[in-house]
């Protein structure tokens, strides 16, 4: 498999790695994939009071286009509001890391991520 | 030739041919349809019996036990009265294990059963003596023993003996089983080869076997890390490693100093995850986090360290990376999660 430097860039240095207090309020969690299926992803946003993402943690099982994909949504999300940040297209991402076509289902679990985390922050607030 | 019938205690050459499982059926169809093999053969055996099966043909895949032994009792329970082949890997490609071929062969005799034996991966690295075992037909590569790659030779047992249907036809070269000019280069390497791995199997395979022990005990000790397959019956220079919540393809991302492989070179095209490993037990979940490290003639102790450095950093490094990782440590137990399969 050859990957990008990208890629390699993000799976070496990656960025924004760890866990926030699922329990806080001011967190939305998306995980998404399946151990089975080679690919978990837990993406976590930290949300402002006005609605922007002020900082975005990840964790990812899954080969290097995966990991690279969680770590490159957590920078771009950063600073967007909720809308903004669901609105990324795995085509986005798949671009930007040059994925193969075997690979570009990492990056449609990425934009699966930050849309649940999106959802679970908004589910969060609602209750 | 005369060398490569030394390795594996012949008393007379072996005829120098490609293997043949469906020469075999085609020749014998009139007494029977069915066919014994077990799930974790190479896929050279597998897809032959898929075929035959298009052809009409019956075949039995044994599942292996969970150490990755097929056995002479497995053998025995799927014997029918139209029983042809059997056919059973030596030693096994993705786990090492190593099965009872004399078994299996005095039960595929007593039962008039001829018994295809696939020893890619064991001639050359482990003692096989035809005169002993009971094994109709050997298969055998020239690469897995250091030599060339595009040779290898199939044995024909003459005593009882065995016949086959002529792979191809044309000037009747090797007893008119497969006709065509032979390519001397290669047999020649092939006869080096078996020739140096005959003189040097004692010694190669107690220095493969103690790099792969010096290997295991200094990783063993990372938690939740797992040998897959026979710890005892097994190939000198073969380990197959579950690390479980770390995935296979990112821990080779980061050994790229070392040559390994999360399968079997042949299957490694697709995504899916060791269908060996599978039948031995493992979840899907394990099968996607393990890795193959084979020991061989060239190994030295200084590799095997610094693949042990490599290993233990980057297992740390992707657990650290691994939401699976936290769970199991917070003490989630991940099969009551419901994931949603993608």
């Amino acid at each position: 498999m050859a990957y990008s430097d990208k890629v390699i860039d993000h799976y070496e240095n990656p960025r924004n790695v760890g866990k926030f207090d699922e329990a806080d309020d001011s967190i939305g969690t998306g995980m998404v994939g399946a151990p089975a299926c080679g690919d978990v992803m837990r993406l976590q946003i930290q949300v402002s009071d006005e609605g922007i993402i002020e900082d975005a943690k990840f964790k990812t099982y899954g080969c290097g286009s995966a990991i690279a994909s969680s770590s490159l949504l957590t920078e771009w999300v950063k600073g967007k509001n909720l809308d903004e940040a669901a609105s990324i297209k795995n085509t986005e991402i798949a671009q930007e890391l040059s994925l193969p076509p075997v690979k570009i289902h990492c990056s449609v679990l990425a934009e699966d991520a930050i849309k649940a985390a999106v959802q679970n922050y908004r589910e969060k607030r609602d209750s | 030739m005369r060398i490569l019938a030394r390795l594996c205690g012949l008393r007379v050459p072996p005829s120098q041919t490609t293997w043949r499982l469906k020469g075999v059926a085609h020749f014998y169809h009139k007494k029977g349809k069915h066919i014994i093999t077990s799930k974790i053969e190479h896929k050279a055996v597998l897809d032959t019996c898929r075929q035959l099966e298009r052809e009409g043909y019956e075949v039995t895949y044994l599942d292996p036990d969970e150490q990755g032994l097929t056995t002479p009792e497995m053998v025995q329970a799927a014997l029918r009265e139209d029983t042809i082949l059997a056919s059973v890997m030596h030693a096994n490609n993705e786990i090492g294990v190593v099965n009872d071929i004399a078994g299996i062969g005095e039960i595929c005799r007593a039962a008039g059963v001829l018994f295809h034996v696939d020893g890619a991966q064991s001639v050359g690295k482990i003692p096989v003596d035809l005169e002993q075992m009971k094994v109709d037909l050997l298969s055998m590569s020239a690469h897995k023993m250091y030599g060339p790659k595009g040779v290898g030779a199939l044995y024909v047992r003459r005593k009882p003996r065995v016949r086959l249907e002529a792979q191809m036809h044309g000037g009747g070269h090797e007893r008119g089983m497969r006709s065509g000019t032979l390519a001397t280069h290669q047999l020649v390497g092939f006869g080096e080869a078996a020739r140096i791995a005959h003189e040097e199997m004692a010694t190669e395979s107690a220095q493969s076997e103690a790099l792969r022990e010096r290997f295991w005990d200094a990783i063993s000790d990372i938690p939740e890390v797992y040998i897959n397959g026979d710890r005892e019956q097994r190939l000198p220079g073969a380990l197959n490693v579950s690390f479980a919540f770390v995935e296979g393809e990112s821990l080779i991302m980061s050994l790229r100093d070392l040559a390994i492989s999360s399968g079997s070179a042949c299957t490694s095209a697709s995504l899916e995850p060791s269908y060996v490993l599978r039948a031995l037990g493992l979840n899907d979940e394990m099968a996607h986090s393990s890795l193959r490290f084979s020991f061989g003639r060239f190994t030295t102790e200084a590799e095997v360290d610094h693949a042990v450095k490599c290993v233990r950093h980057a297992v740390e490094k992707l657990r650290e990376l691994s939401p699976l990782w936290d769970m199991f440590q917070d003490g989630v137990d991940l099969n009551t999660i419901e994931w949603a399969a993608h």
